[in-house]
């Protein structure tokens, strides 16, 4: 076995990222290095290229390469009522204050499929709020938005799902929030209706609603501080007086030019509340 | 930020077995021990983990921190990299998180982060392999000679499951083979360089 591995330069990772910009129109130069660098180096293993000038030759002449690269490139990993401590916290703290608004508007900001945005919608309609809320779910890659519209989860998943829902403080029957078809899950129709999907890129798209509660987690992670920063801005901007914005268990504020903009409501499953200054 | 805190860094993977291990070589550490430590541990996923409450609470007098994205690195901290994220480092000695999937089934990967650090850290990085069950962290331990670090192994004679150092042991050459109570007093020699 060869000891030795080969890994790809930070100029040929400039180089890349320069190129998918110009050609494609995907802005992945403000995503920080390390992981970046990382999921480039997998792309090429697992799609075989032999040296960094056929990588760069096929992204360039291929598009369905490149559909591939953006796939493997953003990361797609999500689960419903992913963090139950976190659904348990936005049922008690979040939900209580955003129903005195006549109606409920929430942005799951980078959803990948879906089901995060799905379990809120099941958190809603517990709460006797779904019917005046309106969801919406976006993300950077075209493909996940498609899966999303259609709501079809695989059932073998939803077993461990049922658990992060009961350790969320669900007491309803989850399996009577979906229809089990084969080897899917669609989702129940009335969680659907409320909840609408869309492409929205957070490097180069802008405000396009006002919210009561945006969440955005395991997103910025992937950013640097300066687009971390950008992005909060239009989160700040996107959110009503004392709107409440959500982020991942282990993502932070603290680095943020915005840590004085917001309250911290749950510090351990990283909910702020931003305040007037 | 002093300089020494910029210099060196140790990270110390480990999986089954690798618990006592780490507490007695923490616990040999001096006082004025200032190396920053990264520990990449597996735990299991979605069960909330005692780990970094344990090492709290047994060492009162060391800072032990699981460290938020963007978190910079501390020459007084013990990190932990946290439950179901790979922990990986920026070139502005930074932490970052991935929430990719796991790497020979672990999230943390121990390959992930030594990838990550040899690359900024280079021949200021030591990374040491514990006791476990799986062979994550020899794939990392390559890149880490590459870049000119240095490698150890817990002794396979000593650890509750060989299969984790035995592994890198038989692929990485140049590989340092040491019981716990001499890995110990090698982070002592780095911290008095």
């Amino acid at each position: 076995m060869s000891v030795r591995k080969v890994e790809i330069k930070e100029e040929e990772i400039e180089e890349i990222l320069l190129l998918v910009n110009r050609m494609y129109g995907y802005d992945f130069t403000s995503y920080s290095r390390a992981s970046m660098q990382r999921r480039i180096a997998r792309f090429m293993d697992d799609a075989r290229f032999k040296n960094f000038s056929e990588f760069k030759f096929s992204l360039v002449n291929d598009t369905s390469v490149f559909d591939y690269f953006l796939q493997r490139i953003t990361v797609n990993v999500t689960e419903m009522f992913r963090d139950p401590q976190f659904y348990t916290a936005i049922r008690k703290q979040v939900l209580p204050e955003i129903a005195s608004y006549p109606t409920i508007k929430i942005w799951h900001a980078g959803c990948s499929s879906g089901e995060e945005v799905f379990s809120m919608a099941i958190l809603l309609h517990e709460a006797g709020l779904l019917k005046r809320s309106k969801i919406y779910g976006t993300d950077i890659n075209p493909s996940n938005i498609e899966k999303a519209k259609k709501g079809i989860l695989p059932l073998e998943v939803m077993k461990e799902y049922v658990a992060n829902y009961i350790h969320s403080g669900g007491e309803s029957d989850f399996a009577s929030y979906y229809t089990a078809r084969y080897e899917n899950a669609i989702i129940r129709k009335d969680l659907r209706e409320k909840v609408f999907f869309s492409q929205h890129n957070l490097v180069t798209d802008q405000v396009f609603n006002e919210f009561q509660l945006i969440l955005c987690r395991n997103v910025m992670i992937y950013f640097n501080s300066q687009l971390q920063n950008k992005v909060i801005q239009l989160f700040y901007n996107s959110l009503s007086t004392f709107g409440f914005l959500a982020l991942g268990i282990k993502e932070s504020l603290l680095f943020s030019d915005f840590k004085n903009k917001f309250e911290v409501i749950g510090s351990h499953e990283k909910i702020f509340k931003r305040i007037q200054l | 930020m002093n300089k020494s805190q910029k210099e060196e860094l140790v990270v110390i993977g480990g999986s089954a077995g690798s618990l006592t291990i780490l507490l007695r070589v923490i616990k040999k550490l001096p006082d004025d021990f200032s190396v920053p430590v990264i520990i990449v541990i597996h735990r299991q996923r979605n069960v909330l983990s005692e780990f970094t409450t344990i090492l709290t609470n047994a060492f009162k007098n060391k800072k032990i921190v699981e460290p938020d994205d963007k978190n910079p690195i501390d020459g007084s901290c013990i990190y932990v990299a946290p439950q179901n994220y790979h922990l990986l480092i920026e070139t502005d000695y930074t932490f970052s998180l991935d929430y990719s999937e796991p790497v020979k089934f672990s999230r943390p990967s121990i390959d992930v982060t030594l990838e990550s650090a040899a690359i900024v850290y280079k021949s200021n990085l030591t990374a040491i392999l514990l006791s476990g069950a799986n062979n994550d962290g020899t794939s990392g331990l390559i890149s880490v000679v590459q870049n000119g670090g240095a490698i150890i192994a817990q002794d396979p004679e000593t650890a509750e499951f060989a299969a984790m150092p035995a592994s890198a042991i038989s692929t990485v050459p140049g590989i340092v083979v040491l019981s716990p109570d001499e890995i110990a007093a090698y982070l002592t020699g780095i911290n008095s360089k």
